[in-house]
This record gives C-alpha cells, sequence and structure tokens, in this order.
C-alpha cells in the first residue's frame, strides 16, 4: 500500500472535491481517496502492484485539474 | 483541448467583458446590427468555458452549478435574450475569478506556513559540504546551517551557536538562544549564529511538515452545519432544475424558468459555512495555536468551564532560581558560583537548577570540585577550590551540628511559605546564603486568564498531583475559583465527568501524558505543544505550540469570532435566496440582474470571512508587570 499525493492548481468549487473522488475511488487498487479542498491536494492510498500513481495522475488530468507535483511515499 | 479552454478562461472572460461593452455602445449609437452580433460572440465565448465544466462534471455524474447556469444561457439564447445570455455568461465568469482571487487571500495563511518549508540543504558528506534538496537529506546527516537560511529538518546541535526565529513552528517570533545539544526545528530561521546538527527527522515527520499537514486536514473536516449544509446542496442543486421545469410546464414562460434558475444556485449558501472556518483556522496557525478542525471551532466556542493541570501548564514546569541572599558579607555570584560547582557532582533536580542558574549568569566554572560527596536525599559536601563546602536542607545542616542564625531561620522560612524550597549553603562551617527554588508561575497566566473571563468562561479549575500547599498558593495567586490537589489521573477523569453532567461545556488544558485521560474526556483537549510532542499534538483538539497561555485566549476569542462570521454568512446567504426568489415571483428581477446579486453575495460571504484572516485579540493599552509569582 502506497501514499500519493498529488498538487493541483487552486481548486474552486467544492462540486470538484466529488468529482475527483467519486472517479478515483472507483479505480481498481484505490484504497482511500481525500481531496484536500482548501490545500487544493489530493491524498490517496492505492495498491501499487495493481495501479501506479502515473495513472492516478492521468486520470485527475483528464477530469480537467493539471497536476503540478506528485508526491509518492 | 478542454485543458487549454481552461486555461484560457480569464483571456475569454476579458474578451467577453469588451465585446460587452461594444454592444452597449452601439446601443446608444443605434448600431442595433452590431450590437446583437457582439452580444451573440460575447455569450458564445464566455459560455464555451461553463458549458465544457458543466459537461465534464455531467460525465461524473455530479450536478454542478455550471448546469444550472448552461442551461439556463441556452434557453436564452433560444428565446432571443442576447443581453441577457451574454451579461450572464460574463458575470458568472468575472465571478468565479473574484471568487478564486479572494479565496486565495482567506487561504493566504496556511500559504504562507507552507512557503516557509525549507528548500535546500547544506549536509557534511565524506567531509565535503553538498547542497542538496530537503528530501535528499537523511537521517544522520551532519547540515550545516549559516546565519540567514533556514533549518531544514528537525535534530540536534552538534556544535555552534546561533539565535533563531522560531515562528515557523511556534507562532513567536521572539528570537531564541540554542547552542549544543539543544533541538532545533525544521522550517525556523537562524537569525545570526552558525550551527552544525544531526538530522534526526527528516521529509514528512518534521514538526513543521506535521503542522501542515494538520492544518490541511483540520480545513477539511466540517463542522455540523457544513455537513447538512453539503447534504442540502445535494439535493438542492437537481430540485432547482426540476421546479424551474415545473414553473415552465405551469407558466408556459421559459423566460420566468430560466431566471428562476439561475437565481437558485446555491452559491453564497454552500461557501459561507467553510470559508469562515478555513480562515479561522488559518489565523489560529499563524499565531501558534492549531486547531483541529470546524467542529472544534464550534464545541469550543462553547466552553464555559477550563481546567487546568498545573505542573508545567499554568507554572512553567520547570525549578528555578527565584532568589539568592548571603549572609557574613558573601557576594551572591561568589557563593553561586562555588555551589555550582560543587553541585555539579549531584544529579539531583534542584542541584542541576543551582548549576542551570550559575550558567544562566555565565559565571566561570572551569574548576572542578576536589573532593566531595553527595549525602543522599539531603545535599552535598564538597571542598571547591580548596574552600569546604555544605550545600542541603535544614536537616543536612542540622546533622552536621552548624548552627543556623536566626535571622537566616526567619528568612528561609519566609521564602518556603511563599512556596519555594530553601536550599542552605555553608562555608568554612558557617552558613552563608540561602538559595530559593520554585516552579514558576508562567509570566502570562494572569493576563491570560483575565482575558478568558472577560470572553466568557465562567469557572476556571486547577487539577494537580501535587500537595494542598503549594496548590493552595498558585490557586489564589492566579484567583482560581476552584482547585483540587493530591489528583490522580482517574480523579481528574472523574471531575471533568461530573462537571459534564452539571450541563458545563469544558475544556482541559494539560502537558504530560498523566493528563492524557482526562484531555479525551472533556469536550475540547488542549494540549502544551513544547515545540511539538507526537502523542500531545495528535490527541488534543488544540494545540499551543508555544506554550503561551495567551495563545490559548486568542483562540477562544478567536473560535467566537469565527462562529459569529460563519452565522452572519448563513443568514445573508438564506436572506438573500429569499430576496431573489421573492424578486422573482414578484417580476422584478431578470436574469442578468439575478446574476448579479447572487455573485455579488458569494464575493461578501468571501469578503466578510477574510476579516477572520487579520483577526487579533484586542490589543491592551497597558501589559500587566510581568512579575514573577514563586509557586
Amino acid at each position: 500500500m502506497k501514499t500519493a499525493k498529488f498538487q493541483l492548481e487552486t481548486l474552486t468549487c467544492p462540486s470538484c472535491i466529488k468529482k475527483i473522488e467519486g472517479t478515483l475511488s472507483k479505480m481498481d487498487g484505490v484504497e482511500n481517496v481525500k481531496v484536500l479542498f482548501h490545500a487544493s491536494k489530493v491524498k490517496t492510498q492505492f495498491d501499487e502492484s495493481t495501479v501506479q500513481a502515473e495513472e492516478l495522475k492521468e486520470t485527475i488530468r483528464k477530469l480537467g485539474y493539471p497536476v503540478l507535483s506528485t508526491k509518492v511515499s | 483541448m478542454f485543458q487549454w479552454v481552461h486555461q484560457q478562461t480569464n483571456r475569454l472572460t476579458l474578451f467577453s467583458g469588451i465585446l460587452l461593452a461594444i454592444a452597449f455602445v452601439s446601443y446608444f449609437l443605434h448600431y442595433h446590427a452590431l450590437q446583437q452580433s457582439a452580444l451573440i460572440t460575447a455569450t458564445i465565448i464566455a459560455g464555451v468555458p461553463i458549458a465544457l465544466k458543466a459537461y465534464q462534471s455531467l460525465c461524473m455524474k455530479a450536478f454542478s452549478i455550471d448546469l444550472l447556469v448552461t442551461i439556463a444561457v441556452i434557453a436564452a439564447l433560444f428565446i432571443g435574450e442576447y443581453v441577457e445570455s451574454a451579461v450572464v455568461t460574463f458575470l458568472f465568469l468575472f465571478g468565479a475569478y473574484l471568487e478564486a482571487r479572494t479565496l486565495k487571500k482567506t487561504r493566504s495563511s496556511i500559504r504562507e506556513l507552507t512557503e516557509m518549508a525549507p528548500q535546500e540543504a547544506i549536509v557534511k558528506r565524506n567531509g565535503k559540504e553538498l547542497t542538496v534538496s530537503v528530501e535528499e537529506v537523511e537521517e544522520g546527516d551532519r547540515v550545516i546551517i549559516r546565519s540567514g537560511s533556514k533549518i531544514p529538518v528537525d535534530g540536534s546541535i552538534l556544535t555552534g551557536a546561533a539565535t533563531l526565529n522560531e515562528a515557523a513552528v511556534t507562532g513567536e517570533s521572539v528570537p531564541v538562544k540554542k547552542k549544543q545539544n539543544d533541538n532545533v526545528f525544521s522550517g525556523t530561521m537562524v537569525d545570526n549564529g552558525y550551527i552544525e546538527m544531526t538530522a534526526e527527522k527528516v521529509g514528512e515527520d518534521t514538526t513543521f511538515a506535521k503542522i501542515i499537514e494538520l492544518v490541511e486536514e483540520a480545513q477539511e473536516s466540517k463542522s455540523k452545519t457544513q455537513q447538512f449544509l453539503d447534504k442540502f446542496a445535494n439535493v438542492y442543486t437537481p430540485a432547482v432544475v426540476v421546479i424551474s421545469a415545473l414553473v415552465f410546464l405551469i407558466t408556459r414562460d421559459l423566460h420566468l424558468a430560466i431566471i428562476f434558475l439561475v437565481v437558485a444556485c446555491p452559491g453564497a449558501l454552500v461557501i459561507g459555512a467553510p470559508v469562515s472556518n478555513v480562515a479561522g483556522i488559518g489565523n489560529g496557525a499563524k499565531k501558534g495555536v492549531l486547531v483541529k478542525g470546524g467542529d472544534v471551532m464550534d464545541r469550543f466556542s462553547k466552553v464555559d468551564t477550563l481546567v487546568f493541570d498545573k505542573t508545567g501548564t499554568l507554572t512553567k514546569g520547570k525549578p528555578e532560581v527565584t532568589d539568592i541572599k548571603t549572609f557574613q558579607g558573601y557576594g551572591v555570584n561568589d557563593v553561586l558560583r562555588l555551589v555550582a560547582i560543587g553541585e555539579t557532582l549531584s544529579e539531583h533536580h534542584l542541584g542541576q537548577t543551582i548549576v542551570t542558574e550559575a550558567k544562566k549568569r555565565e559565571l566561570p566554572m572551569d574548576s572542578s570540585p576536589e573532593d566531595g560527596e553527595v549525602i543522599k536525599g539531603n545535599g552535598i559536601r564538597a571542598i571547591v577550590e580548596g574552600t569546604p563546602l555544605l550545600v542541603g536542607n535544614k536537616a543536612l545542616m542540622k546533622a552536621e551540628h552548624l548552627n543556623i542564625p536566626n535571622n537566616v531561620l526567619e528568612y528561609a522560612i519566609m521564602q518556603e511559605k511563599k512556596g519555594n524550597t530553601a536550599i542552605y549553603a555553608a562555608i568554612h562551617g558557617e552558613v552563608v546564603a540561602v538559595i530559593s527554588i520554585a516552579d514558576q508561575i508562567r509570566e502570562d497566566a494572569i493576563p491570560a486568564l483575565h482575558e478568558l473571563r472577560q470572553h466568557g468562561i465562567q469557572k476556571i479549575v486547577m487539577l494537580t498531583g501535587d500537595n494542598r500547599h503549594t496548590a493552595e498558593l498558585v490557586a489564589t495567586t492566579l484567583g482560581l475559583d476552584e482547585f483540587h490537589a493530591e489528583q490522580l489521573p482517574a480523579d481528574k477523569v472523574a471531575f471533568i465527568n461530573k462537571l459534564q453532567k452539571d450541563g458545563h461545556i469544558v475544556a482541559m488544558a494539560g502537558d504530560g501524558i498523566n493528563d492524557a485521560p482526562a484531555i479525551a474526556t472533556a469536550d475540547i483537549g488542549v494540549a502544551m505543544g513544547e515545540g511539538g510532542t507526537d502523542v500531545s499534538m495528535e490527541t488534543a483538539d488544540l494545540v499551543l505550540m508555544a506554550d503561551k497561555l495567551m495563545q490559548f485566549s486568542h483562540a477562544y476569542s478567536l473560535s467566537k469570532a469565527t462562529m459569529r462570521n460563519m452565522k452572519q454568512n448563513m443568514y445573508f446567504a438564506v436572506g438573500i435566496v429569499f430576496v431573489l426568489l421573492l424578486g422573482v415571483l414578484m417580476g422584478g428581477i431578470h436574469l442578468a440582474s439575478g446574476m448579479l446579486i447572487h455573485e455579488a453575495s458569494v464575493l461578501l460571504v468571501i469578503l466578510n470571512a477574510m476579516r477572520l484572516t487579520r483577526y487579533h485579540r484586542q490589543p491592551k493599552t497597558q501589559e500587566p508587570p510581568a512579575v514573577l509569582q514563586p509557586a
């Protein structure tokens, strides 16, 4: 199990939270998703054998939110 | 392609604004064709990013405000209301732009904190100095920090000394002196000096990283009001679509239906509560108080009873020399120096306190005791620089058959009544000095408790494991309502339970592990951070990073101000929705003016919350003199 933190551009609409949390949590291997709205960050816990941080990042980007930086630990 | 459009949103907003101006001018010049085409182009330019966002959310099965606006604009174009469609799209985008700008300001406190995070570090590896990024510093690295740089990781000083600004961790920008073996924290700044340190905690484990993480999480944790509003918005937005469809079906008036769609947008209602919390929590974080979330703010503002632990909370928790009185014509520093050198033999905390005091006075202590022994529980006997010394309590003096003159004894008893421990020092078999040691009350305890009472605290109680005599002294000095001495951790819990049963809302402040059960029982648990111990930071609802009781008082008035601010926002937002709906029904509000009022209300709510980021307790006209009271 790994934790990835994605820094996004400033989030302004609270509905973005649901959009991102909903989509990511439906992905295989994703255990936990939390959008830190005010910090404009997405925190995820995922199983690195089924899904990669890069794929999560791509999904977030496709939703319309460019990812500025990624931290995996 | 989507991304490109979103990145250009600001430019598109500007374009549509210019086109609107052109349309306005052509209206006066009666260029009808130009006016119409400018309006339609403006609608399309500003409408595309809104429609795209709506489409993207719809793909995720989320109803957003963008969707309401998109439907309204399409309908407006359909019935030929070009002025309205152009103004609505422009205002919506411009409003979003202003919202983002002002939201940024309410979040500024936490951003300023994260910007204090160090970026680079200089480490010494294999005798060479390397500049690396902070992430690359490993535990055990020897790190070099020069004056003007930030400390990159947590650790202790190996060599060197410096004056530090620890505001990033404690919220207090008073310079602090640190030397060998002292702990230093990531994010703090070396104002002056040079130090080499070992890295003990790196990356996400540093106190600074934990503070940021706690604050970020706190800003997300929702108060009950917020949770209710979130649920409400979930139902509300689709309901608005259904109701406006009904309005159209019943009245057959498409215009009225779309006005309804726009004015019913829940903007200010949804954002009102969270912005207040974010601004309030951010303000606290910058001043060295971690408030763990919106619900903590809510509960804390309702607290009416405070329970304090004594040692380390109301007092400093570190015994200090409060007075040294010499007799027979000896100089204070001369006696202290000799005694301190003798006490280097002793491991006893009172002996250590004397050594610390001598070091603080920068007395030269190069020599070591030539011959000495520790008389356990009583004191020491030693020969220092050829002078025979006897230092200890009254029992030791008696055991050695030394005569304590009456004036010395009277003085010592007086000091003991003030809560001190009196230590006698004899030179050449003659009692020449009394050293008083006490755990002092924090300098800011009196003004802080006074302020807390002013802001609505009705009852202040102290629970301590200490003896009754010392407890009574602290309680009287501070003017507490009640105190209970010789309390075990379980007694403290029982006492808090009883207060709660009597209908009080209780905040409990304490430091060590022995207070943890009481802190957990209270409605609000307050921990002294002492530069951040993991346990207290994680279990408490509120952490005072610099151990200042004034921070506690600030947090209390801040929580009240935050709740006030949130209520103002809620009343305002609900009021505006009613006014708008009423206006629509009376026919006095059009699409464009409805949008204007809607956006203005969202901005007002954010601006109101922004006041909290600058919130400061009323500056006192006069600082009370910092009198050190022995406990």
